[in-house]
């Protein structure tokens, strides 16, 4: 039988979440089929269509989906859910968002977040902000799953699949878009970004989380932030990395002024390497940090950013 | 309009999760328990709208043991009308909990459904949604601001992108995100009167609903623990290790 992954895009680029999703939906079952659907996404089918192994794109091209509602999304992936022994999507606000529908429609109860595939119908799945791992057998039927994609590697490119375009589904006119605001940022995506330097509660204020952005556009880096940062109104809710927002992986983390509560904790301690700058000795992120620097980040980050320049790393901002 | 609340008696967050020794589960004896700190969230939330004039009655449900009662009773002391216990003995899963969530909607009737967006036990983050669709109602996740306006619910939504606002047709589910209020304390005298607020109890089997888990839990393990790291002197010895270690050219 046949995998069907939901497409996570912005109408115009696919989202590498996507190709990260197809290497776990591979090992679930195969071919795998990737659902685009969207306003005006053509190119995202496009792109879809490149991701090796993938045997089939449906594209559903309709202002309905333009902004990927729950509801819409919901009936139309039931109208093809019949030919699919297994759904996934990533783990991303839009995946959490919609599969949950999908799954409750079908009675199948869903697999959220999973970090391994051990069989086809075993899975991986961290429970407790990470704290501990479960390993759970779904019922026979079809598997409903989200992804964390930060576990999977993105399936390479080469393949060459059709794109077929399908009939959108009704509108159940349940809600209705109103307004996107976005963070507008030049640097890469916190779940992508192979560095990312996220600031905390030790920041002090929105004018002082601005230190960080010098060392992230010199390195390329994504910059993140810990809840605390976020409540205090330092920066926007989509920097949050922790239990309750992103998980990221990156080659580098750099904590920065953050004391590491395990609900910060889970959301990044699957990276490469982890850096932490804090004047608080006895902070938690010391624990797992691979190197912790116990200085005053308003000492240490100027002075991070002179050596960077002095030795020639990264661009000079 | 009546606001319907679900809410899930969990292990404290600020509780360290042991992993019990034969991998059957976490260690839950003695360990502190208190309301899914999403779902106190959700009853500020409606209590605030009970408060502007905007709900008429908060109605709090509780799936779980007996010790459930407590959680409602705090939901009740924040400012909750009345509760239902909905007693059930082991782990119920979201599909389930969401099925007797609908019987109640189903008999309660109310308006607007808020519900924290993951319970910090099982990290799930779907009983919210599997409930709106298996009532054919409209959801707003991850809710940052919520405003009712005649029939029409107005949610801005925590999105990975930002903030993504929908206008819901009501009745609809709203699921909470960390920004959209900060809970109040129970002071004294609300939490005695909620000791006489009305608590009804059912069971699975009153609201025809199997909780048969679906699902097979064959382990519960550690997480991979990452190794001591070294502590630094200098800002330049830590360049020198993350150029050493690879992750700076």
């Amino acid at each position: 039988m046949t995998a069907l992954v939901i497409a996570e895009h912005d109408n115009r680029t696919l989202n590498e979440a996507t190709a990260k999703t197809v290497t776990a939906a591979a090992k679930v079952s195969s071919p795998v089929h990737i659902l685009v659907a969207g306003q005006d996404c053509a190119p995202v089918a496009e792109a879809a269509a490149k991701i090796a192994g993938v045997e089939k794109v449906l594209l559903a091209d309709d202002a309905r989906y333009a902004r990927m509602l729950a509801e819409p999304m919901e009936a139309l992936i039931l109208s093809v859910a019949d030919g699919y022994d297994a759904i996934l999507a990533p783990a991303t606000t839009t995946g959490k968002n919609i599969l949950p529908r999908v799954a409750a429609k079908l009675d199948v109860p869903q697999v959220s977040e999973i970090i391994a595939v051990v069989s086809p119908d075993t899975f991986e799945r961290p429970i407790y902000a990470g704290n501990a791992v479960e390993t759970v057998q779904a019922p026979e039927g079809k598997k409903i799953i989200t992804v964390r994609t930060t576990t999977f590697a993105a399936a390479g490119e080469g393949g060459s699949a059709p794109v077929e375009t399908i009939a959108a589904a009704a509108d159940p006119g349940l809600s209705r878009f109103v307004e996107e605001t976005l963070s507008k940022s030049e640097r890469p995506e916190l779940t992508s970004a192979k560095i990312v330097i996220s600031g905390g509660r030790g920041l002090g204020s929105a004018e002082n989380f601005k230190l960080l952005d010098k060392i992230a556009d010199r390195l390329g880096a994504a910059v993140g932030a810990s809840r605390a940062a976020v409540d205090a109104g330092y920066v926007p809710n989509d920097f949050q990395v922790g239990q309750t927002g992103k998980a990221v992986a990156p080659e580098l983390y750099l904590a920065v002024g953050i004391s590491g509560a395990i609900q910060h904790l889970a959301g990044m301690k699957d990276s490469k390497v982890i850096a932490a700058i804090n004047k608080d000795a006895e902070a938690p992120i010391f624990q797992l940090a691979d190197y912790g620097l116990v200085e005053d980040l308003f000492k240490a980050i100027p002075e991070l950013n002179d050596e960077l320049e002095k030795r020639g790393i990264g661009q000079k901002a | 309009m009546k606001v319907l609340v679900p809410v899930k008696r969990v292990i404290d967050f600020n509780v360290k999760v042991r992993v019990k020794a034969d991998q059957s589960g976490v260690d839950l004896a003695n360990v502190k328990m208190s309301m899914n700190p999403f779902d106190e969230i959700a009853v500020e939330e409606a209590v605030r709208l009970k408060e502007k004039g905007k709900a008429s009655e908060v109605v709090i449900v509780s799936i779980g043991p007996g010790q459930a009662q407590d959680t409602i009773r705090t939901a009740l002391a924040m400012g909750g009308d009345r509760g239902i216990l909905v007693k059930t003995d082991g782990a119920v899963e979201s599909l389930a909990a969401a099925k007797l969530l609908k019987a109640i909607c189903e008999e309660e009737k109310p308006g607007l459904v808020i519900a924290g967006k993951q319970a910090i036990d099982s990290d799930a983050n779907q009983t919210g949604q599997m409930l709106a669709a298996l009532l054919g109602w409209g959801q707003g996740t991850f809710a940052h601001s919520l405003q009712i306006e005649g029939e029409t619910a107005t949610v801005a939504r925590e999105i990975d992108g930002g903030l993504q606002t929908v206008a819901l047709k009501l009745p609809a589910v709203v699921t909470t995100d960390l920004r959209l209020n900060q809970p109040r304390y129970a002071s004294l005298p609300n939490i005695m009167k909620a000791k006489k607020k009305p608590i009804a109890e059912k069971t699975p089997a009153d609201l025809g609903v199997d909780v048969t888990p679906r699902f097979k839990v064959l382990k519960v393990s550690e997480p991979a623990r990452r190794a001591a790291g070294v502590q630094v002197k200098t800002v330049a010895e830590l360049v020198d290790r993350l150029v050493a270690a690879g992750v700076l050219k």
